[in-house]
């Protein structure tokens, strides 16, 4: 484990002319500057596990947003069984770590000169530079949808915040006996359950509170992607005569003015709709996209990116492995391997050769009730990729209430991973 | 805040010395060398998503942070036989090889504990 001590000094002396003094307890000649872009999942974890693991590094991560707003649990919003703020995490835990949280825009990145750009404030410069930039919508493919005005009527509420609650507020404000329509997108988006415990949770405040909605889930994809038999399982038993769902529906154009959503085999008209569109990597990340011009490929041993060296790009930004999930518990265990890779190229040593990674995702199936969805994922030499371990993982036989309170459990411990 | 490098070492002597004739799962590729303590923390680090950093879980699940090695052990082992009741740990603990499981049991063994 001991760093050797030579390379340490060599490597030091190259980063420490240009090194800023940072917080008391980073030392006044920082082995190198890291600075990590975006503070969802991914990103905080990755602040502060670099920290953690190297204090001789200087690390700055820059986030737009005051808070950090957890999209786990906050379907729960949008049913009325969950407030906003409980969801909402700050970044003071991060500089506890030593971690220089700056709050600004990340607006470009500077390859050549090795600094990121920023709306406000002054140039960034790195050594190693991390990339969580999470998603942004395409909404060119959403004809219709292209203007501001447009955004704020038709809302997402996939990135958690304020259109979570706006969302909640137009739910509110449906009468009684109102069709509520969600649109999702083809495969792969950030989070695949999370549209259908959507339509779940939401489908439990109509039955208690608004007994004569409807529910329309307008699936670009071909059969419910992720968990199908649970989600099928509750809506053919609690909420049938609420949601429909009619699979083979991409949304082809919205009709503000009319409120129709155009689909590729008919118009569907609702009182309500929740359109979620395609998605790629975030706006910052656009250089380092190889996939399908949405997804920023990279090598699965220490997440670097496949276009760029010296950079990392982790979480829902990335072209994934095969059946590796955009999840919030993926970009805490993506986080944790680029800090251990990128520790380990600053220092010289060797980038650990067999990263495991797992994930879990629970999901609500009513506001009271969860089932999750799990899997392991190990490093394949051959196929130079993250695999599912054959035998580990698998479903919830069913929902229960227990599951719901280890959902919580394990927001609040990832939450204190990540950010505490 | 860290597992002492010394303490580390010394366990995972220890845990080889235990292994012995226990016949590992089989494993894809199996390495020719022992994982480096960087490669068991970064393995015990997937665990954090649910017990916290290091293993101080906040609540709701088990603190693993400065639990005795064998019965950490023993646990994942449970769970991977199907010997002990989980909702979730049985998928896990299954996605590891025993030597794997013995030396993130012996890891947090090695963290001190949450105050």
């Amino acid at each position: 484990m001991s760093i050797d001590r030579r390379k340490f000094l060599t490597a030091g002396a190259a980063g420490a002319g240009l090194a800023l003094a940072g917080c008391a307890s980073t030392p006044s000649r920082p082995l190198a500057r890291v600075v990590v872009i975006g503070g969802g999942y991914g990103g905080a974890t990755a602040a502060k596990y670099l920290r953690l693991w190297e204090p001789r590094l200087d690390v700055t991560l820059v986030e737009r947003n005051e808070a950090f707003v957890s999209c786990p649990i906050s379907n729960l919003v949008l049913a009325g069984a969950e407030k906003i703020e409980n969801l909402t995490v700050r970044y003071d835990g991060l500089r506890k770590y030593g971690v220089r949280v700056v709050r600004d825009d990340a607006t470009a990145i500077d390859y050549d000169k090795r600094v990121v750009r920023l709306a406000r404030g002054d140039a960034l410069p790195w050594d190693r530079l991390i990339v969580a930039p999470g998603i942004d919508f395409l909404y060119d493919q959403v004809p219709g949808l292209g203007t501001a005005e447009a955004q704020s009527r038709v809302l997402h509420a996939w990135k958690a915040g304020p259109q979570t609650v706006a969302l909640r507020r137009q739910l509110e404000a449906m009468p009684d006996g109102g069709v509520f329509a969600i649109s999702i997108p083809r495969s792969p988006y950030r989070c695949p359950p999370g549209p259908y415990e959507r339509a779940s949770v939401v489908a439990d405040y109509f039955r208690k509170s608004k007994p004569k909605s409807k529910l329309l889930v307008l699936d670009a994809n071909s059969d419910i992607v992720s968990k199908p038999a649970l989600f099928r399982g509750v809506w053919n038993e609690r909420y049938k005569g609420i949601i429909e769902y009619r699979p083979n529906s991409e949304l082809v154009e919205f009709d503000l003015k009319r409120n129709i959503a155009r689909m590729q085999v008919e118009d569907v008209k609702a009182d309500l709709f929740n359109i979620i569109p395609p998605q790629r990597a975030g706006m910052v990340a656009t250089d380092l996209i190889t996939v399908n011009r949405q997804w920023c490929g990279v090598e699965y041993l220490g997440f670097e990116s496949s276009k760029i060296p010296g950079v990392h790009v982790i979480g829902d930004a990335i072209a994934p492995a095969p059946a590796m999930p955009k999840s919030g518990f993926m970009a805490n265990n993506h986080a944790k391997v680029a800090a251990d890779a990128v520790i380990a190229k600053l220092t010289g040593q060797p980038v650990n050769e067999d990263p495991i990674i797992a994930n879990t995702c629970y999901s609500f199936l009513t506001t009271t009730e969860a089932v999750h969805v799990a899997s392991v994922h190990k490093y394949d030499r051959q196929q130079k990729t993250l695999v599912v371990v054959k035998g580990s993982g698998g479903l919830s036989p069913g929902r229960t209430e227990l599951e719901a309170q280890y959902a919580y459990a394990w927001a609040r411990n990832i939450w204190a991973d990540a950010l505490g | 805040m860290k597992a002492s490098p010394r303490k580390f070492i010394g366990s995972m002597v220890l845990a080889v010395a235990a292994l012995g004739t226990a016949a590992p799962q089989a494993a894809a590729q199996p390495s020719s060398q022992p994982p480096s303590e960087r490669q068991v923390r970064a393995w015990a680090a997937t665990c954090a998503a649910c017990h916290n950093t290091d293993g101080r879980s906040i609540g709701g699940f088990p603190a693993l942070a400065g639990r005795n090695a064998d019965d950490t052990y023993r646990a994942l082992m449970e769970f991977q036989s199907g010997k002990r009741p989980a909702t979730i740990m049985h998928q896990h603990a299954r996605g590891y090889t025993s030597d794997e499981l013995r030396r993130i049991a012996d890891w947090f063994a090695n963290v001190k504990p949450a105050r």
